[in-house]
């Protein structure tokens, strides 16, 4: 219908029409802007604004009395072992998921996008964890990673029985087990990006600097590399955030546990505003993550874009 | 040529090895799943007599009927929100060059760098106060707002790079602005229309947090939800839990595997900065 729409009005206004139309161009009405910004102020805005403000009272999320606190809720999350443990929990989660699922979704892009007859099917397949609901994962990993699992099985299987580990509940090794989950879970997502950068890349430009006998290395280097600059600003971006806010996994396998050692900002600040009514400490831990991802993703970015030139 | 072939087979191997690792929990999680309880054999071996009553049995249990009735709910309304008002703005944004809407734009895309953690516990008490609590239009009022930052920076990108000689023949025509948005733009925006509609409905389906806190207390729930709460009570009984994992799992890879070539393409192409 609109196709019709747009030919029988090409014909009607025609070229007689395009001549004399130099300054007719279509207003967008200002109200177009309305439902989404009424609905993104209601959400995101005016909420993330009252949360800034109530980090520094006191309030307990039911009574109407709140009181300037200054900034006690911060002190208290630095001094207290849970909130400073949950602050690093969370940056070293966020910073190994960057490095290792984009390190092996690079691999991944690398090998899929080599002339293999399995290529096809191997991106649907590797790219598949990506789209399940995390929670579905988690348990999943959560059975695997039990002492008598199907990881320890495995190893068992090949005689390597001293490989045993208690993958959740070591407290020096859970947050690693984590990682282990996300980068199996989302390197595919990271592969497909990768793999859409590295398609850009003509393959006349490669056979003909491997032609020309430039290595494998010095291809990836001085062809693939700045090619791929704009994926690698995408995933780094993507998993440094994803990172950050990490709920859903650490929530089903560890509950933040044992003790506190897989405890992240977000576990945190559910139990503080869900299970202690502790609504304003919960909310400065919200703030801390808040500036943690502008300060990250903004640095990271700026970084980034000097590569991309 | 007879290397570079050799060298072709020894990479094929290699992934293929790669992949059925990746695969690897997804075999346990079917191999469990039709183990009759009582079966103690080891994770990995395959499963001798496999059965089918472990999933008739966490259908019952878990009630994932409601569950995924609902998730169908909050996902179509939520991303045909988010996708109309954002596609609307994107538009207005994108073709009006002024200071005002530049800034406009960079307010919205501050939206991009907030985590819906902060906005989280202020506004459950708004909901709270509005009654919405517990009801499924909590979670669309939610998603709607939440997605417009990410969806209308989609919808920028691509409606810069669109020519505006369909909008102004039509505007010549005397179509109304809405007219000619639904009826000339819209059409015109579908690529990215599928990409955004992909992106946002999978994050929706997925997304645990919110409906735990503002369904808490319910009886209504979504499928992370509804997971949650049926194998946290049913923690020892692995066999049925795992047949309610696929259950739960099952329509988001069913929809993955029917359209993976458009959905892979909208994961690339949507983020490509």
């Amino acid at each position: 219908m609109a196709t019709n729409l747009i030919n029988s009005v090409t014909t009607v206004a025609g070229p007689a029409a395009r001549t004399q139309r130099a300054p007719a161009r279509p207003t967008v009405p200002w109200w177009f802007l309305m439902p989404a910004l009424l609905l993104y102020g209601f959400v995101v805005i005016v909420p993330s604004v009252q949360g800034a403000a109530f980090a520094f009272t006191d309030w307990d999320g039911l009574s109407v009395v709140k009181h300037f606190v200054g900034l006690a809720n911060f002190r208290e999350i630095f001094a207290d072992p849970a909130g400073r443990g949950a602050a690093v929990n969370t940056l070293v989660i966020a910073v190994a998921i960057t490095f290792i699922q984009n390190g092996i979704g690079l691999l991944l892009a690398l090998g899929v996008n080599a002339r293999i007859k399995s290529r096809n099917v191997l991106r649907v397949l590797l790219f598949a964890p990506a789209v399940m609901t995390p929670v579905v994962t988690a348990y999943l990993w959560k059975f695997m990673y039990a002492p008598d699992g199907a990881i320890n099985g495995f190893f068992e299987a090949l005689g390597l029985a001293s490989w045993h580990q208690n993958y959740l509940g070591d407290q020096s090794l859970v947050i690693w087990s984590v990682v282990g989950v996300v980068v199996w879970q989302f390197a595919g997502y990271s592969m497909v990006i990768f793999l859409a950068g590295l398609q850009s890349i003509p393959s006349e430009v490669l056979e003909q600097a491997h032609v020309d006998g430039a290595g494998a290395f010095a291809r990836f280097w001085f062809i693939v590399r700045p090619a791929l600059a704009p994926a690698i600003t995408v995933n780094l971006m993507l998993s440094i955030i994803g990172g950050l806010k990490i709920f859903d996994q650490v929530w089903v396998m560890t509950g933040g546990g044992p003790g506190h050692a897989s405890e992240t900002l977000s576990t945190l600040i559910y139990k503080n505003a869900f299970q202690f009514n502790e609504f304003a400490y919960s909310i400065a831990l919200a703030l801390v993550l808040t500036v943690a991802v502008a300060i990250l993703s903004a640095g990271q970015y700026r970084l980034l874009r000097r590569q991309e030139g | 040529m007879y290397r570079y072939r050799m060298r072709s087979l020894g990479l094929e191997l290699l992934m293929i090895a790669v992949a059925l690792v990746v695969a690897f929990p997804l075999y346990i999680l079917v191999n469990i799943s039709v183990r009759k309880p009582g079966d103690l054999s080891s994770p990995a071996a395959p499963t001798t007599s496999p059965t089918l009553r472990n999933f008739a049995d966490a259908w019952q249990q878990a009630g994932l009927a409601g569950a995924i009735a609902n998730s169908v709910i909050v996902t179509v309304v939520s991303v045909a929100i988010v996708v109309l008002v954002s596609s609307m703005a994107a538009y207005r944004l994108a073709r009006v060059g002024t200071r005002w809407s530049q800034a406009v734009f960079l307010l919205v895309m501050l939206g991009l760098l907030l985590p819906f953690q902060l906005a989280l516990i202020p506004l459950y008490h708004t909901m709270r106060d509005l009654g919405l609590l517990g009801s499924l239009w909590s979670l669309v009022l939610f998603y709607s707002g939440l997605q417009i930052p990410f969806t209308t920076f989609l919808y920028a990108g691509f409606i810069r790079a669109l020519p505006r000689e369909y909008e102004e023949a039509a505007l010549i025509d005397g179509a109304a602005p809405m007219a000619l948005f639904v009826r000339v733009v819209l059409p015109l925006l579908r690529p990215i229309t599928g990409t955004a509609v992909i992106l946002n409905a999978i994050f929706v389906w997925n997304d645990f947090l919110t409906p735990l806190l503002y369904l808490s207390g319910s009886d209504q729930q979504t499928i992370p939800v509804a997971i949650f709460s049926f194998v946290g009570q049913y923690t020892s009984n692995w066999s049925m839990v795992f047949a309610g994992l696929i259950i739960g799992v099952l329509p988001i890879l069913t929809v993955y595997f029917l359209m993976q070539r458009r959905i892979i393409k909208g994961f690339a192409g949507g983020l490509k900065g």
